[in-house]
């Protein structure tokens, strides 16, 4: 394992300190609880928005704190949800008196400590808690034997969107309301060239050949659906595309919000190139692009490899995607 | 029977195994998860071996429990809240139980176990740590329904235990991160049946 750390058990921490310095006029950063805060205390009658997950999938959650996102990210360890106390410590904090909506991504450890901390929550100062849960891989077969679709790339979108609701003023029942629409519309499919090391692990947690991808990889180095030989952007574009317009109709409406989203590990020269073939698949389907997004936004930590996420969206969604933007990993119009 | 001091030397020698295991563990984990069970469950151990040392206890039930929400609190994924509602609901079946036989330590294992099922509303086949105390739950009944006492009950869980984690290498996962790779997930041992197994063993070496 090659890595910039000090000690594998120390890098959440050490990471986040690094992020209090880099950002000291706009984040606060809890080191004991690992949560990310706005520098400013939350607006009374603002909704308060919280997500988190395990690291490694930086800029996601720390990176999109700040006006018109999120107002806490809870920091777990490496693809490691966070444990219900980090969740607790935030709620209460960005309660402004207008509830706390939690955004979880659908993974059986988030899902189930940000439960108990929503009970916890509830029961020890009358926070108002919803929860909205991520499940928009079409890698995963949903079925009600399964724990269903995992949450991936539409939890991007979802923030910056459902932020921009919270910015305005939108009670919480809107914001969740909304966050469940977001979440209706949106679909993820994923691609890993090589497997990521997890610090602690010390070692890759899969082996890939020279000559093969995984196709259908989540966002924390579990391997894919299936093994392939290697194939052209090209091909890759249409195993990442395809599935995602078979399972939904995104002709019509307002378009789609697109995210080309890398994987930690590939160059944006390759994510442009991905982005211009997905860009043409979509236009031959009938898919209007309405806004779109190409970099690295939720990562596996040095995996290489890329998303395509879609989002059929509404003329309120569009709206409130081009809402000011003011976070260390989403920035525009302020 | 067991008292206070049986009960902290199960979770201290737990953490001990957890250590010792954290590689296999995290190993088991990184072909059908992700690679944390390990490293996760070592820290967590770890941290609730301390509590022993740092806080005078003097009732079994207020152990247990703080042993719960130290996992809780520092375990993280969905080994946390598993384990920890487990040694919760245990301790709180063990409230004002100051000697466990095997019939008060057979109460506490089944609550620890709805507990678990309650979280993570798992069934048998699902390739899961119920995969593992199940048949535990059942032996143990079935030992002390032939007569056995507190270390043959134990003895017969843990080894039924053992069977029925080696069991969910057919298994296909339908729970959890491993059920994401459907078929894949077939032909690996689950790592929660292991580190579950590993903790019936523990107690069947301290407990008794």
């Amino acid at each position: 394992m090659k890595k910039l750390i000090n000690d594998p058990a120390d890098v959440v921490v050490e990471a986040l300190r690094g992020m209090a310095a880099a950002h000291r006029g706009r984040l606060r950063v809890d080191l004991d609880n690992k949560v990310v805060y706005r520098k400013e205390q939350i607006r009374p009658g603002k909704v308060g928005l919280i997500s988190g997950g395990g690291s490694g999938h930086e800029p996601m959650h720390g990176g999109f704190v700040g006006l018109g996102m999120l107002d806490a990210a809870c920091a777990g360890e490496v693809f490691t949800s966070p444990v219900p106390d980090q969740m607790m410590a935030a709620t209460k904090e960005v309660d402004g008196g207008a509830g706390v909506l939690h955004i979880v991504k659908n993974y059986t450890g988030d899902v189930m400590n940000f439960e108990m901390a929503a009970e916890l929550a509830a029961a020890d100062a009358g926070t108002q808690v919803q929860a909205v849960v991520v499940d928009d891989d079409v890698a995963v077969q949903d079925s009600l034997y399964t724990a269903g679709r995992r949450g991936v790339g539409t939890t991007v979108l979802l923030e910056k969107i459902v932020g921009a609701a919270a910015e305005e003023g939108r009670s919480l029942a809107d914001c969740a309301a909304l966050a469940t629409r977001v979440n209706d519309n949106g679909r993820s499919m994923g691609m890993a060239l090589t497997s990521c090391t997890v610090p602690a692990a010390g070692k890759p947690t899969f082996e890939l050949a020279e000559d093969e991808m995984e196709v259908g990889i989540g966002i924390h180095g579990e391997p894919g659906r299936k093994r392939v030989p290697l194939a052209s952007a090209r091909e890759v574009a249409e195993m990442l595309v395809e599935p995602i317009l078979s399972d939904l109709d995104f002709t019509g409406d307002s378009g789609a919000i697109v995210l080309m989203n890398g994987m930690g590990g590939t160059p944006l020269l390759e994510l442009y190139l991905m982005y211009a073939e997905v860009a043409q698949i979509l236009e031959r389907s009938g898919v209007t692009i309405a806004r779109c997004l190409v970099g690295n936004y939720i990562t596996s930590l040095e995996m290489a490899g890329c998303s395509v996420t879609l989002l059929k969206a509404d003329d309120d969604m569009v709206g409130l995607w081009d809402a000011p933007v003011n976070t260390p990993g989403l920035r525009w119009g302020v | 029977m067991a008292n206070l001091q049986s009960f902290a030397a199960w979770i201290g020698d737990y953490a001990g195994v957890v250590a010792e295991q954290a590689d296999y563990l995290t190993d088991l984990d990184r072909a059908i998860g992700d690679a944390d069970h390990g490293s996760n469950m070592q820290r967590g151990m770890a941290r609730a071996a301390r509590l022993a040392d740092e806080e005078e206890f003097t009732a079994i039930d207020a152990y247990l429990k703080k042993v719960g929400m130290s996992l809780v609190s520092n375990v993280g994924g969905a080994s946390g809240p598993l384990y920890g509602t487990f040694f919760l609901r245990m301790g709180g079946a063990l409230a004002g139980v100051e000697e466990a036989g095997a019939e008060e330590v057979g109460a506490a294992l089944r609550a620890g176990v709805e507990g678990i099922l309650a979280r993570g509303k798992a069934e048998v086949g699902d390739k899961t740590m119920y995969d593992a105390w199940s048949p535990a739950l059942d032996a143990f009944d079935a030992a002390v329904g032939a007569g056995g006492d507190l270390a043959g009950a134990l003895a017969a869980a843990a080894e039924a235990a053992a069977k029925g984690r080696d069991g969910t290498e057919d298994l296909v996962a339908r729970k959890g991160r491993a059920s994401y790779l459907g078929e894949r997930s077939r032909g690996h041992i689950d790592p929660g049946a292991t580190s579950s197994t590993m903790l019936l063993e523990s107690a069947a070496r301290t407990l008794a």
